[in-house]
């Protein structure tokens, strides 16, 4: 059915969506330490405007993940369910993060104290490095396979979650937004902090390179399909573009279109080793979740296009105008005091 | 523990802590909306300080709305797993749209709203709130159109040869005669809280001003912001009157066992009585005793009729259930479903109370400046939560077994029980994420507490008290920033 094949491209740009922007929220809350720590100046002022960046497209950001969770509920009970009762405990370590993160975010500022706000600094960071590593595992597990069998039940053993490949796909995935997150930084500051993100970037270049050649050939090696190699190549040539544009220490702009089109290849290649199935099974082919064997009915399914027809465009307009608005630069000496309230003490 | 419990248990906390935030969210969205279009129209500063102090307010709030509510999302399929593949053609549907439709309105013009006080043009700014109050209310019909498929299920029918629920009617479902009663009654139930909100702690600031500090705070901000709070709670409670109603006459013919739980009533009778107080030895029928009971008042609750009304009893509703679904306990809660029905009304009554003094004592144009007043708004803050929480304990205990309870005027193969439903962990694993949960909840909402009164206490801030100048658009690259975090 034409309709069952639609939807696992809607899948897969909901999902795209989600890591295309929350990977630099990610990448930016695993570097609001390491960067203040990096450069010379204020760390306090260096870590809030490396937040800010952020500041008012986090939320909106996250909301691609819920939506691709929803949609996957409504297009493919049977993945969503699979998926997400098999992957539970590697799924509860991401909630954990993403709660963290959330609270973490809004209420740093809301106290003007050191210890206060390195708690809320200790959250943001688990909040970022445990969904950059564990989506990463969580996709290179999915393409990779499930023991589910003949009643689509997973009987799941810890080599399934954690092997050599899902372990690198991790670290691939968080090197990959670490990466973007410098970018990201780079491209919305200036001043030291931009010069500091530029570094790092320069120091993550070489290292996620390798990463992210590793992981997408062995994706493509061991799962992949023909028409896939030109993914892959596509990654690799935006990878070395960005690289190359980092090293040049300008041209911010178009390094992160290109980490973009970096983190794009990669997804495409693994929904597209994927397809058609949903959930592949390690047992026997046969027994694999598909977009058939998965999928809601056609009514569903329908009403759903109708619905992500409509909507769609408007969250991209909308979004997007979000990032016009705040499309200045950010600089550590322009971050006004802290209006948090002096804590009392006990 | 069975994986069954810990599984409830887990669903059960989880979503009452996600539902003592929510409703303040949905409830103070629209009345911050409506205090920002008062000092856009009027240039009255009052009511950009109340804008911002109720706004800081707010989002306090609304990001543990957010961080309890992610979980939500995943938890059906982590934990509900079999439940979601019966259901998820049907189910799937409105979680999709409230991500499409509302969570991405309500997080993407938020933001906007935060950071573009000096940014934005001023209709365009006061435009971002009025879109979050609307989405966020959105959100809630989506989820308890949700919600209310579990309870009465509609536009769909059994396929047996996938073995799951179909939907037949999206309008049909999202239509549901249930979910319009459950919709307007959890958005009274979210106004009554933020009007009770707005209410009480204007109330004890306008005393606290009044005895204090000699500026006309207490009269020209606060006094006003009470009233407000006040005419919406009480407008709330009459919604929430009503709605209620209608929600339990149509509970009465759809989920009989649940309102027969409701008022202890254990055997079919015509014009029973209605159940002030019901006692028991053991959570059951066999022991109890009804002490206090009132005529005529029970048949209007249930067919709005005072006499000839037949309600069924929980043993013979449970020997009816045994005979058409097979063996097996079709009975709720006894004990949680009488008292948390009662504890919900009764929680209402408080607030409905405290507006009513508050708008005595301001009458004409007198600002109270009493001790006891300040205390009786104190006391009514938390009541509309624990009515919420009541509410929601109520219906989803009084369903019990049924995670879809069967339609009696519908395809009866639409039905599913908690133990069909619930995804197969080992109980250990599932024992572990609710630990966790309840930890990881239980300090946020620690903090959550803790930061608001803080917040409450220091009262309008200094730098708050004048509206900024606009940024001129293309000034400098690097921008001063209006609210940075």
């Amino acid at each position: 059915m034409a309709l069952q094949q639609l939807w696992f491209g809607v899948l897969a740009v909901l999902f795209l969506g989600f890591l295309i922007l929350e990977g630099f929220d990610f990448g930016v809350g695993m570097l609001m330490e390491p960067l203040a720590r990096v450069g010379s100046g204020d760390r306090e002022l260096h870590r809030r405007a490396v937040l800010n960046t952020i500041g008012p497209v986090w939320d909106g950001n996250e909301v691609w993940l819920l939506t691709a969770g929803g949609a996957m509920f409504a297009a493919y009970p049977g993945m969503y369910a699979t998926v997400f009762s098999s992957l539970y405990l590697p799924l509860l370590a991401i909630l954990f993060g993403m709660i963290v993160r959330a609270v973490s975010i809004e209420w740093r500022g809301k106290i003007d104290d050191p210890k206060w706000r390195r708690w809320a600094d200790l959250g943001i960071a688990a909040g970022s490095w445990l969904p950059a590593v564990l989506w990463g595992v969580a996709f290179a597990i999915l393409v990779r396979g499930l023991p589910v069998d003949a009643k689509h039940q997973v009987h799941l053993g810890v080599t399934d979650v954690l092997n050599a490949y899902t372990l690198l796909g991790g670290v691939a995935t968080c090197g990959l937004f670490l990466l973007y997150g410098a970018i990201f930084v780079a491209l919305k500051t200036s001043g030291p902090v931009r010069d500091d993100a530029l570094r790092v970037a320069v120091w993550l270049s070489l290292p996620v390179t390798a990463l992210v050649a590793g992981f997408g050939l062995w994706t493509q090696l061991g799962y992949g399909k023909t028409w896939t190699w030109l993914v892959l190549a596509v990654a690799v040539v935006a990878q070395l573009a960005a690289v190359a544009l980092v090293f040049s220490r300008t041209h911010e702009g178009w390094a992160f279109l290109c980490t973009a089109l970096v983190i794009t290849a990669v997804v495409v290649l693994l929904f597209g080793a994927l397809y058609p199935n949903l959930v592949p099974s390690t047992l026997d082919p046969q027994w694999s979740l598909t977009i058939d064997n998965a999928s809601s009915s056609h009514y569903t399914l329908t009403i759903m296009t109708w619905a992500a027809a409509i909507f769609a465009p408007l969250v991209i307009a909308y979004q997007g105008w979000t990032y016009w608005v705040f499309r200045q630069r950010i600089s550590a000496d322009r971050i006004p005091p802290s209006i948090g309230l002096v804590r009392r003490a006990p | 523990m069975n994986v069954v419990d810990v599984s409830r248990w887990q669903f059960g906390i989880t979503t009452v802590y996600h539902f003592i935030f929510v409703p303040l969210t949905i409830g103070l969205a629209p009345l911050i909306a409506v205090m920002q279009t008062v000092w856009v129209v009027t240039d009255n500063v009052a009511w950009y300080r109340l804008t911002k102090f109720f706004g800081k307010l707010f989002l306090i709030n609304f990001a543990l709305g957010v961080a309890t509510g992610i979980v939500q999302e995943f938890q059906f399929g982590m934990n509900w797993s079999e439940y979601s593949r019966f259901v998820g053609d049907v189910f799937g549907a409105p979680l999709a749209m409230e991500g499409l439709a509302a969570f991405f309105f309500e997080s993407t013009f938020l933001g906007l709203w935060i950071f573009g006080w000096s940014r934005l043009p001023r209709l365009v700014h006061l435009a971002c709130i009025w879109i979050v109050a609307f989405a966020v209310n959105l959100s809630a019909f989506f989820i308890i159109a949700a919600n209310s498929f579990m309870q009465h299920p509609v536009g769909a029918h059994y396929n047996p040869k996938t073995g799951r629920a179909e939907l037949t009617s999206i309008v049909a479902l999202l239509t549901n005669n249930f979910a319009r009663a459950a919709v307007s009654h959890a958005i009274a139930g979210s106004l009554l809280t933020g009007g009770t909100f707005i209410a009480a702690v204007c109330a004890w600031w306008m005393v606290r001003s009044h005895r204090g500090s000699g500026d006309d705070d207490a009269r020209t901000m606060y006094r006003p912001a009470t009233i407000l709070g006040c005419l919406v709670a009480l407008t709330a409670a009459v919604g929430l009157f009503f709605t209620g109603d209608a929600q339990g006459k149509l509970m009465f013919h759809q989920q009989p066992m649940k309102m027969a739980s409701a008022e202890s009533l254990c055997d079919t009778q015509t014009d029973p009585d209605f159940s002030i107080l019901t006692v028991g030895r053991q959570n059951n029928c066999d022991s109890l005793t009804r002490v206090l009971e009132v005529p005529y008042v029970l048949p209007f609750l249930a067919e709005g009729r005072f006499h000839d009304v037949k309600l069924q009893g929980v043993r013979d509703i449970q020997r009816d259930y045994q005979h058409r679904f097979g063996a097996g306990d079709y009975r709720p809660n006894l004990f949680v479903t009488y008292w948390s029905f009662r504890a919900m009304i009764g929680f209402l009554l408080v607030p409905v109370l405290f507006a009513l003094v508050a708008l005595w004592v301001t009458r004409g144009s007198r600002v109270p400046d009493k001790r006891w007043f300040s205390w009786l708004a104190l006391l009514t803050l938390p009541t509309p939560f624990l009515a919420n929480s009541a509410g929601w304990v109520f219906t989803e205990m009084g369903r019990q077994p049924w995670v879809v309870v069967p339609n009696p005027t519908g395809d009866q193969q639409v039905r599913l029980t908690v133990t069909e439903g619930v995804s197969s962990h080992a109980p250990g694993m599932v024992v572990t994420s609710l630990v966790l949960f309840t930890l990881v909840y239980g300090v946020l909402a620690v903090i959550w507490f803790s930061l608001l009164k803080r917040y409450v206490v220091e009262g309008p801030q200094e730098h708050d008290a004048e509206p900024a100048p606009p940024t001129p658009p293309g000034a400098d690259e690097v921008a001063p920033l209006s609210f940075a975090y």
